[in-house]
């Protein structure tokens, strides 16, 4: 594979909900290893368009073509499902804004940890429990709560435990909604400092959608601003947030309080 | 047999009318095509509750000829509400033979478990199912279930096991331990105690699944392999007892707890009744008819 081949690549990706438009003539590209940001208002498609990506809503328009580890391209909505699953447990991982929407709540958190490991075929216990551990270890859980349910964890930690869970199989490509929502700022860095040193370390690609420019500063290489289900302005993170050029972005890299 | 005329006249032969068993003998064919694949039926109201074995009823209704021989067992015994009363009907819908004895008997109705006696070719046994799906009660929604059976994703099964060592040291599954029929599918082997899941692997008889509720039917074909789950580091195991049957003192077979007062006495029996009365016809003492005698 060519350091040159995109990984996901978009083209006029459209959604609607009946009248109403989800998102609109959306294209772009990711390469191995890139962080895209994708921000703007509430409603502004943003999470539609997350979801078109990751194959869990059908578009009514546009293609997603993905390339996999063997630099086979193949199209995300046209693949039989029992495939786009295996690509979602393997390659992919998908984090909610939410983390009982991607925990198991009444399983423990090293059986959520494993589940993944399970899926793709691991049945020997000592091994998945140690890789559980481990990965709780590097996303900075508690180790001795291994055994402890999701519930009874802080909202950060049940973040933490959701990155932990999707990351163990090693995917490649990491699709996230609002990472960081619900939770409170010192908190907040923590993760965001976990989430930059993780994609660094595994060399991982990312798509965020986040409505928080901060975060979008932090962690993404480039960003797309959407509003009304169109992405109105597309670059560099630095460029669009320092130089905005369309009216909707300066109005909303303005309404940022600098502290 | 008994005679014609001693049969309830007023029902069709075997409760149900013609129409409804070739209905559920259509599922059922589908269901031995497809081993543990649960086909849907459409179940029937039957003059008992549910969660008493209107499904397994139906199905033995459905497959029951005239010179067919029933027994029925509840947990093992011949003698329990359950199998006395299930017994009873088919003998006044039906006027079959009925039996105590596995090995007279062509039909086997059994609720919670496989007599000690191996089953042989010929034989068929309708279990009595409550819950037919292995993941209701880690995935409650049934069209994740069945998408899941339908992609063989399964790792969600082996959750379940990993927080019965995570929690308890071992797989604290002790019934309805799940299984995977002829290589494809995981299937509910109903409220079984594990201890007969290796009787279900590669047994000559045909073995029939009626879940009566949720109106599913399922099946294992004879001679079909059936593997209990497992990790690689903690194997499937049965369950063991540290004495013998009290009355026939088998140690093979499974044994049932009975409280005898309220000073904390216990007694271990065989929970197949027909194979403890057979062994102690045969000669087989176990110690409290020793300590007797």
């Amino acid at each position: 594979m060519s350091a040159t081949q995109t990984l996901l690549s978009v083209t006029g990706l459209t959604k609607h909900y009946g009248a109403h438009l989800g998102c609109a003539d959306v294209s772009f590209d990711l390469y191995p290893g890139e962080v895209v940001g994708i921000v703007g208002e509430s409603g502004s498609g943003k999470t539609t368009l997350l979801n078109c990506l990751a194959g869990r809503l059908a578009p009514d328009e546009g293609r997603v073509q993905y390339t996999d580890r063997l630099g086979d391209s193949m199209d995300v909505h046209a693949m039989s499902e029992s495939r786009r699953r295996f690509l979602m447990r393997t390659d992919w991982a998908f984090v909610h804004q939410n983390p009982r929407d991607g925990l198991r709540m009444a399983v423990s958190a090293g059986g959520n940890v494993g589940e993944r490991l399970m899926a793709v075929g691991a049945r020997h216990y000592g091994d998945i429990r140690s890789q559980a551990i481990d990965w709780l270890d590097k996303t900075e859980v508690d180790v001795g709560r291994v055994d402890d349910r999701p519930d009874t964890f802080s909202g950060g930690m049940q973040q933490r435990l959701q990155i932990a869970r999707n990351l163990v199989t090693g995917p490649r490509l990491v699709f996230m909604d609002e990472p960081t929502g619900g939770l409170d700022v010192s908190v907040q860095a923590r993760l965001l400092d976990l989430l930059r040193r993780l994609v660094a370390e595994m060399g991982l690609s990312a798509i965020i959608v986040t409505h928080d420019l901060a975060v979008a500063r932090l962690l993404s290489h480039r960003l797309m601003v959407m509003r009304r289900g169109h992405v109105v302005e597309q670059g560099l993170t630095d460029q669009v947030l320092d130089d905005p050029q369309h009216a909707y972005t300066q109005l909303l890299v303005s309404s940022v309080l600098q502290p | 047999m008994t005679p014609e005329s001693e049969t309830d006249q007023q029902y069709n032969f075997a409760y149900l009318d013609e129409q409804t068993k070739r209905m559920i003998r259509r599922a059922l064919l589908k269901a031995v095509a497809i081993p543990g694949y649960q086909v849907p039926f459409a179940g029937r109201e039957m003059p008992m509750p549910y969660g008493w074995g209107t499904g397994g009823i139906q199905v033995t209704a459905a497959i029951l000829r005239r010179d067919d021989t029933l027994k029925v067992i509840d947990q093992g015994a011949d003698d329990t509400t359950n199998a006395v009363s299930i017994r009873k009907f088919f003998k006044r819908v039906a006027g079959i033979a009925t039996t105590e004895k596995t090995r007279e008997a062509t039909i086997i109705q059994t609720r919670h478990r496989i007599p000690e006696t191996p089953l042989e070719d010929g034989q068929i046994i309708v279990f009595q199912v409550p819950i037919p799906e292995p993941l209701r009660f880690l995935e409650p929604r049934e069209t994740e279930t069945r998408k899941m059976h339908a992609l063989e994703e399964y790792g969600l099964m082996h959750v379940k096991l990993y927080e019965d060592i995570a929690r308890h040291g071992h797989i604290a599954t002790t019934y309805a331990y799940p299984v995977k029929v002829a290589g494809r599918y995981i299937m509910d082997p109903s409220p079984t105690p594990k201890f007969d899941n290796p009787k279900m692997n590669r047994t000559p008889a045909l073995q029939l699944f009626g879940a009566g509720r949720e109106k599913r039917i399922y099946a294992i074909p004879p001679y079909t392999e059936v593997v209990s789950l497992d990790f690689e580091d903690h194997p499937f195991e049965v369950q063991k007892w540290d004495r013998p049957c009290a009355l026939c003192g088998a140690t093979e077979s499974f044994l049932d707890e009975v409280i005898m007062d309220d000073q904390g006495t216990r007694m271990f029996v065989c929970s197949d009744t027909d194979h403890c009365e057979k062994r102690r016809g045969e000669g087989h003492v176990g110690p409290a008819q020793e300590a007797a005698e």
